[in-house]
């Protein structure tokens, strides 16, 4: 069943098309990954998805119903969560109040406080924090910062989670944690849509994955077909 | 129609001297990125200096641009180089620098202010100057205006010329797109910004001196530019010197317009422009 | 808005407590104070209201408002119209609810106009608004309703003080739970950062839009009794700009870090504003554009920023390039000793000579911080700080 599915997805950045013409969908319950080179667009496509760009053409669609044009805090109640690129974390909150304004403000039908903060805790743990949840979040390692990013996410009670770059910078050991977690949200079930850079890793937990080049897909499959690819190839060692 | 064309002829004249004086505020803003919203002081310095040297001295009015033009980068050169740039470095982020120096800008607004009310009181003073009438055709000017406009499109374009051809001017707009790298390039961003700065106090000065030689001068009167130049900066687009260029003539019509029907209208007119423009393309004209 | 789970720690309590008493301390006031100090105390109740309003959205959000004034002048409109000198159209109280009412409006729209800008377009925004207001104002009742000011109805002075008082209290309350709930959370992580508080699920938009309009209605409350004892007021007196820089002025004079920063910050400044207007009523403007160019400078983080530094330097010793520090605190204290000084001899004795000494020492003080000021600008041309 698919959970989210997007129509000729398209967008332009002062004349250029930074997202053109994209089709795509993704089932409910796997892992999709989307890659491609710096500036392919992939970034703006979460954009897209998440309500931070409205499509100048073309539609998405989340669980059935219409998204693009909704506002991000509307798409977020819907159950469609993401994590950035650069973080975006509240540094000066501690690191249990990010993931506290997920459960207060993000879930479909909001929360009271008390179950919203034994939430945000339990979430940390899950996500595996190594220090105290009163940190302030600024003051945090990049790799945690990361995880209260995703912990943040997964409080809204999101069914779909858009991961932008979470492994990017982190240090090998710190990307098979990285990876094992993006399995174990799958296992709770939760649709996962990741960007990432770390070809092994992205190879290693999708299902399915996407390519993107110049704002346009050139190929989707499975990750054996996509290594094989002649096209993908192509676009990754140069003409 | 020998009232649309005087009505035009006026906006043009006010026009220009709103663009003199919003270029200034443009390249403090643009470059050194303070929002100087004691502008307005710097010109009310110049008028009032230009009305004492002329009253007092006899010193031709267009003589004191030399003497007051360079008196005031001084002042402004030193204002930055110590004041702003020090709360520049302190600023945890360019958006707190912005918003502390408009605040410290409101204090030196009022230093100078009440210091020139201290000093000169708050009664309306003026001096004629080249007053006598010239003919155009069916449109009767002041001589004093149309050499204010003749001096303000001048200043306006040799500043222009300077910042789009000469080393220093180069080395402005590099700092404007990104002080960081400019640095790097081998610019000395602190002595930049604070000429910067420097120029835009001058382009108040001399704007004051003009202004002098055909509006009354007054210690309350910077505000009123001062406002003047923010509405006609947004108008151009943050930054934009030709914006500012073309925006001060746009509001200068606009204003020769709406006092035609009733005086007392102008600057309600001009807010609104203002604030409908912030709304429907905040970038202004020119803006990015 | 949920609070439970705040309002059951024991600094709450603490808090909560000698919050009341001070405020049951502040209430019997009138009854063993002279009416000069009934109408201080009013006044600097009022600028610490507005600033705390302020507070109540800039400070969170970090957009700075300069549409204080607006809301101010609203409400004294509003007190000019509803109670003329004449005689009252609507009871005082009614007419204080009415003004906070029509505050609310404004700021509604005004933030709902407002909502795409940011950084300085707003701060520029704002202050237009303010101007915008007054002009066609004062153009509306030159040429329409042919006034230029208008006579409001004279409020005794202790009715001025309860009622100011209410306000205030009123304001502290909803600064205080609004920034313990979850609303409060919303709006700190807007001004952390907006793009991801949007993600999250915060509803920005009408988050800001209701906080602002929030803030307003304080402001617009006190301006409507604040308008009774000016009984004559125009549109100058109503939207002076004045009142939109103070908020802002007083909030980071205090520290926009804590909750209480500001309330000291703005207690004691309006004090020393009080005391500089009667003591020197031509040079105050000139030491007041001094003063925030001053504190803009050296306490950017305000007194509680410069507390910490203090004890933290006192732990850790001395930072680095410490020596503005210091001097600002030493010179600072200087000029609070001398307030205290001053409003003691003022009050217990009453005698002139110890008056006197009491303004020398602030003087001194004033002159001492002044002159730190001039000194590190002229040294930075040196390349001491640059």
């Amino acid at each position: 069943m698919q959970i989210l599915e997007g129509e000729k997805v398209t967008k332009y950045f002062g004349g250029l098309a930074a997202v053109s013409n994209v089709d795509f969908h993704v089932d409910k319950g796997e892992v999709f990954g989307l890659i491609g080179p710096n500036g392919a667009g992939k970034t703006t496509l979460f954009n897209l998805i998440s309500g931070a760009f409205v499509p100048k053409s073309g539609e998405i669609k989340f669980k059935g119903k219409k998204i693009s044009g909704l506002k991000p805090h509307r798409i977020c109640r819907m159950g469609m969560a993401r994590t950035f690129q650069d973080v975006k974390i509240f540094g000066n909150m501690p690191a249990v109040d990010n993931v506290l304004l997920g459960s207060l403000f993000g879930t479909p039908t909001g929360m009271s406080s008390a179950a919203a903060a034994k939430e945000a805790t339990e979430l940390l743990d899950f996500v595996g924090l190594s220090v105290p949840r009163e940190t302030p979040a600024g003051g945090l390692t990049l790799v945690d910062q990361k995880r209260v990013g995703v912990a943040r996410a997964l409080a809204t009670k999101a069914d779909m989670l858009l991961l932008d770059e979470t492994m990017a910078g982190l240090t090998p050991t710190e990307t098979a944690e990285a990876m094992e977690l993006v399995t174990r949200i799958r296992d709770r079930g939760v649709t996962v849509f990741m960007i990432e850079h770390v070809m092994k890793a992205i190879m290693g937990v999708c299902d399915r994955i996407m390519v993107l080049h110049h704002g346009e897909k050139i190929a989707d499959g499975t990750p054996k077909e996509i290594a094989n690819s002649k096209k993908v190839i192509e676009v990754y060692l140069g003409e | 129609m020998e009232t649309v064309l005087n009505v035009a002829v006026a906006g043009l004249l006010l026009g220009g001297i709103f663009a003199l004086i919003s270029v200034g505020l443009s390249l403090q803003y643009g470059v050194a990125r303070v929002l100087n919203v004691a502008h307005g002081e710097f010109i009310m310095i110049g008028a009032f200096v230009t009305w004492v040297l002329y009253t007092e001295f006899g010193i031709n009015p267009l003589l004191c641009m030399v003497i007051v033009g360079p008196a005031i980068f001084v002042i402004g050169f030193i204002l930055y180089r110590t004041m702003f740039n020090y709360i520049r470095i302190k600023a945890p982020s360019p958006d707190a620098f912005e918003g502390n120096s408009i605040l410290a800008a409101f204090g030196l607004l009022f230093v100078i202010q009440y210091i020139a009310l201290t000093l000169w009181g708050s009664n309306i003073h003026g001096y004629t100057y080249l007053a006598f009438p010239i003919h155009l055709g069916t449109v009767t000017i002041a001589a004093n205006r149309l050499v204010t406009l003749g001096f303000a499109v001048g200043i306006s374009f040799v500043f222009y010329i300077f910042l789009a051809r000469t080393r220093l001017g180069k080395a402005i707009r590099s700092a404007a797109q990104d002080p960081a790298t400019a640095s790097l390039m081998g610019v000395n961003i602190k002595r930049v910004l604070a000429i910067c700065f420097g120029l835009g106090a001058l382009m108040a000065g001399i704007a004051g001196v003009l202004l002098s030689m055909t509006y009354p001068v007054n210690a309350n009167m910077g505000l009123h530019y001062t406002i003047i130049a923010i509405i006609v900066v947004v108008l151009g687009g943050m930054g934009s010197i030709v914006g500012s260029f073309i925006g001060g003539f746009i509001l200068g019509i606009v204003g020769s317009i709406v006092s035609y029907f009733d005086p007392g209208l102008a600057l309600v007119a001009y807010y609104a422009i203002f604030i409908l423009l912030l709304l429907v393309r905040p970038k202004g004209i020119m803006g990015k | 808005m949920d609070i439970t789970t705040f309002t059951s720690n024991k600094k709450f309590w603490i808090w909560g407590i000698s919050l009341l008493a001070v405020l049951a301390a502040l209430a019997t006031l009138p009854q063993w104070l002279g009416s000069y100090y009934v109408i201080l105390l009013k006044d600097i109740l009022m600028l610490v209201l507005i600033t705390v309003s302020w507070v109540i959205f800039s400070g969170p959000t970090g957009y700075m408002s300069l549409a204080s004034a607006a809301f101010f002048g609203v409400g004294v409109y509003t007190s000019a119209l509803l109670l003329p000198m004449t005689g009252a159209v609507l009871p005082l109280l009614l007419v204080i609810v009415i003004a906070g009412l029509v505050s609310f409006i404004l700021g509604l729209l005004a933030g709902a106009l407002t909502l795409r800008l940011k950084g300085i377009y707003f701060a520029v925004f704002t202050f237009g608004l303010v101007l915008l207001i007054q002009r066609f104002l004062l153009w509306f009742e030159m040429n329409i309703t042919h006034t230029r000011g208008r006579f409001v109805l004279l409020v005794e002075d202790n009715t001025i003080f309860y009622v100011m008082l209410a306000i205030f209290v009123a304001t502290l309350l909803t600064a205080y739970f609004i920034r313990r709930s979850k609303f409060g959370l919303a709006l700190q992580s807007i001004g952390l950062n907006e793009e991801a508080a949007a993600h999250s699920g915060v509803n920005v938009t009408r988050v800001k839009v209701i906080t602002f309009a929030i803030s307003a209605v304080f402001m617009g409350a006190a301006g409507a009794i604040y308008a009774t004892k000016l009984t004559y007021i125009d549109p100058y007196i109503a939207f002076n700009p004045l009142f939109s820089f103070l908020p802002v002025l007083m909030a980071i004079f205090g520290g926009l870090g804590s909750f209480y920063g500001p309330i000291i910050g703005a207690a004691l400044f309006s004090y020393l504003q009080e005391f500089l207007k009667t003591e020197f009523p031509f040079q105050y403007m000139i030491i007041f554009g001094l003063l925030l160019m001053a504190v803009i400078v050296f306490m950017p983080r305000g007194l509680v920023g410069l507390v910490q530094r203090l004890l933290a330097s006192l732990k850790e010793g001395p930072e680095e390039k410490s020596t503005p520090g210091w001097a600002i605190i030493f010179c600072l204290f200087g000029i609070l000793g001398g307030l205290v000084g001053w409003f003691i001899f003022r009050e217990r004795r009453g005698a002139r000579v110890l008056l006197k000494a009491g303004g020398v020492v602030t003087l001194i003080g004033g002159a001492a911080y002044l002159l730190m000021f001039l000194l590190t600008l002229l040294g930075g041309l040196g390349g001491g700080y640059f």
